[in-house]
């Protein structure tokens, strides 16, 4: 059982605590698992990627183009700037709020999600557009929405990984009193997969 | 034993109190931060030292004084920082240790976050000291336990050096459950080989040398150096430190057969495994980040020993000296040495993507400091120094506010060099509290003695802010076992010889403005100390919001601060939810339109 999954996002968005808890349910689960992330300058409102390798005899912990099951996207564009690292057939699971950088306020470059929408529906086979600003709001805070696509990605077919094991991994990782909110923001990413 | 997820950096620190160790001092940089943060968590329990110093030459003097004593000792710090402290290095290879000293240098290839793609491996060459290059978590904390034997063996200190990707890359790894107790050290005991005078550094020098082909032979059995030969081809690949994965991975992704050697030990490349490797091939590709460090003696080596088998690497420029590898770059590489065209992917062109640099936060008392200093220096001339921290990114665009940025220390004593050739201009220099405290406060002497009439800004946010909050001298606070002395800013300033020192609450513009004009306009050096404590160390006050009714779009909160907190909606600027309150986008409305939320 092998699986290579990438989480993208803007610094902030909490990428690293949802690499960490994938890391955590596969040790869990008995799995060898590498990751890398990015820490440091890029944390201020940067583009942030983590790469989770899960499985046994794993090289290096950084995924080769065009090599992961999964690419996990807390941020639109951020999703579009990732997607040479998805394999044919893998599966995107995107958060479609747009987080406008300064820049763009700025005049110096361009967003548009319609364009970017378009562009991941052709080059993905899977893709799984949620609105992690309301869905997050809903669990009480607009910074669940990491969680909420943890829930939601614990819901894919064929993952090595338990449901189960991600949240409790979640729950290790953040302090005691947001057990509760982060629990049903968990919970509120698996039911909007129910859509799908 | 226990599983445990480890960052590379945590694991570094791990292999570190299993060896043993009694001191260990650093000073943060990206990516190295974490080692002395983890070290000073399991300390308390384990019983040994730590401390946050004020820049890297002072962590390694300390590391180097207790392993005088006998003790175990570690300096950790990011590459560019082993360039502060190559001074004790560079004397402490002739003058040796007792207790097992091991430096940590993280190299940064890309560069992620550092100013240079420097190689440490090259460093060590030149310091004559052996270096260890971990390919993973696992393998950095096997390392930096042998590093300590290794070190007490030779009697010299010995480099471990991870890159970026073995710092920040999280593994699962097997821990003891128990660490075993070293026995106290001996204590320092006097000897005049600890004074290096040149009459001692002439006979060490030979003794240095030699301990080059001691260390060769000693690591020449070493499991950290791998050959795994392929009887089916006669290709080799020799592989150094995080390369090796990408080898690996590359050579099952294509098919492809080669003989590898991982090499973990770079520097002095042992020459048994690498003998052996030429037995079994007839042509070798050197894959390895950065310089050509196991490729150089590599070479060397086949020449010493008359082997003829042709070596591919970066002098026939397959393999780049530049930037960081992964899989696809390394299967590359390997595809043009076999001949084969790599395959070319029909992309489909990108959209174009929003740029998406990293900037100030939202509330960052930096923002402020710069618009203040703006303000003050609008119509003139001036130019402004920078230095390295957070504030570095008042370079970007729209605060455009720094020309100049170096090395840590360097914006002060620029300045004052500028000032030498252009002394009708105003130059001020703008660099943090803790990077004054690494080496801007030298500077600052040096400008008071020599009298240069220069603005030094000290942007004081109460923290070490961009390698994650460790604490300074100003804070008072070690961040280690508890409270140090607090060594005042405006105080040290003043002692230094400066007559002007201001401090000023960025918040304030006004106040800020009129303190700034003062100090450029002041005969001599003149300090003025920004105070406000790093947003991201507070809680937010109440957010501001923008009465659509009253704005008139001028444009001026969102194009002269740049805040992340100020979009637009509907066409006029609009304050987010990363509304830290601070209040500065209120002060600088032409009319009044921005308010607190009631």
């Amino acid at each position: 059982m092998k699986s290579d999954i990438v989480i993208s996002g803007v610094g902030g968005q909490g990428s690293i605590l949802a690499s960490r808890a994938l890391a955590g349910a596969a040790i869990a689960k008995g799995l060898n698992v590498l990751t890398s992330e990015v820490i440091g300058m890029a944390q201020r409102e940067g583009p942030v990627t983590s790469h989770i390798r899960i499985g046994n005899n794993l090289s290096g912990a950084l995924i080769p183009d065009y090599a992961a099951d999964y690419l996990i996207s807390l941020e639109l564009s951020e999703t579009v700037r990732n997607l040479n690292k998805l394999r044919p057939g893998g599966t995107v699971i995107t958060s479609k709020t747009a987080i406008i950088p300064t820049s763009v306020q700025l005049g110096l470059s361009k967003y548009d999600d319609e364009i970017y929408v378009q562009y991941i529906k052709e080059q993905a086979e899977k893709a799984i557009f949620l609105d992690l600003e309301s869905l997050s709001l809903q669990a009480g805070t607009p910074r669940a929405g990491n969680v909420v696509i943890m829930g939601a990605f614990s819901t894919c077919p064929g993952l090595p990984l338990q449901g189960e094991q991600i949240l409790q991994a979640i729950l290790q990782l953040v302090p005691e009193r947001y057990r509760n909110i982060n629990t049903h923001a968990f919970e509120l990413g698996r039911q909007a997969m129910e859509e799908f | 034993m226990v599983i445990k997820l480890l960052m590379g950096n945590e694991a570094i620190a791990h292999g570190a109190v299993e060896a043993g160790v009694k001191v260990a001092a650093a000073y943060p940089g990206t990516p190295s931060s974490e080692i002395l943060e983890t070290l000073a968590a399991m300390a308390g329990e384990h019983g040994f030292y730590t401390e946050w110093s004020v820049n890297e030459k002072a962590a390694l003097e300390t590391a180097i004084g207790a392993s005088f004593t006998g003790a175990r000792s570690l300096a950790a710090m990011k590459q560019v920082g082993l360039n502060v402290a190559a001074d004790p290095l560079m004397s402490l290879a002739y003058i040796g240790i007792k207790g097992g000293l091991v430096l940590v240098v993280a190299d940064d290839p890309g560069p992620h976050s550092s100013q240079t793609e420097q190689d440490t491996r090259k460093f060590a060459q030149f310091a004559k000291l052996p270096v260890l290059d971990p390919a993973n978590p696992a393998e950095a904390r096997e390392m930096a336990k042998y590093a300590f034997e290794l070190s007490e063996q030779l009697l010299l200190p010995v480099i471990l050096r991870p890159t970026t990707r073995t710092c920040h890359a999280c593994q699962d790894i097997d821990l003891p459950e128990d660490i075993r107790k070293n026995p106290p050290p001996a204590g320092f005991e006097k000897d005049p080989n600890w004074v290096i005078f040149p009459s001692l550094s002439a006979r060490k020098h030979i003794w240095l040398n030699k301990q080059q082909e001691r260390t060769g032979n000693i690591l020449g059995l070493s499991p950290f150096n791998r050959l795994e030969i392929d009887g089916d081809t006669r290709v080799g690949i020799v592989a150094c430190g995080l390369s090796y994965n990408y080898v690996r991975e590359a050579l099952q992704l294509t098919g492809l057969r080669a003989s590898v050697l991982k090499v973990g030990t770079p520097y002095p490349l042992p020459a048994a495994p690498v003998m052996e490797l030429f037995k079994h091939v007839d042509r070798i590709l050197v894959i390895e980040e950065q310089e050509p460090v196991v490729e150089d003696q590599l070479i060397s080596l086949a020449w010493q020993q008359g082997l003829t088998a042709p070596i591919s690497g970066k002098h026939d420029r397959l393999v780049a000296r530049e930037g960081e590898f992964d899989v696809d770059k390394v299967k590359a590489i390997i595809e043009k040495f076999y001949g084969l065209q790599p395959e070319s992917g029909q992309e489909t062109p990108l959209p174009e993507l929003p740029l998406r640099p990293p900037v100030l936060c939202a509330g960052c008392p930096h923002r402020a400091s710069f618009y203040i200093f703006k303000e003050a220096a609008r119509g003139t001339e001036a130019v402004f120094t920078g230095d390295i921290g957070c504030y570095t990114l008042g370079a970007i665009p729209p605060l455009n506010a720094l020309d100049t940025c170096l090395c840590m220390g360097a914006g002060v004593t620029m300045a004052a060099g500028l000032h030498r050739v252009e002394p009708g201009r105003k130059q001020v220099a703008f660099l943090g509290d803790s990077t004054f405290f690494h080496s801007g406060v030298t500077g600052l002497i040096n400008a008071v003695y020599n009298r240069a009439d220069i603005t030094v800004v000290i942007l004081d946010n109460r923290t070490t802010a961009m390698t994650g909050h460790q604490p300074h001298p100003g804070i008072g606070n070690t961040g280690t076992d508890g409270q140090g002395t607090t060594v005042d800013i405006a105080g040290l300033a003043r002692a230094c010889g400066v007559d002007f020192v201001r401090e000023v609450d960025p918040y304030d513009l006004t106040a800020g403005i009129k303190a700034a004009g003062e100090a450029m306009n002041h005969n001599g050096p003149a300090v003025v100390i920004m105070k406000r404590e790093c947003t991201a160390l507070v809680e937010k006050d109440r957010p501001y919001t923008i009465d659509r009714k009253d704005c008139i779009d001028c444009g001026a909160c969102v194009e002269n601060l740049g805040c992340p907190a100020i979009g637009r909606q509907d066409g006029l600027p609009a304050i987010n939810a990363n509304c830290t309150g601070c209040g500065v986008c209120a002060q600088i409305c032409p009319v009044q339109a921005i308010r607190r939320k009631l």
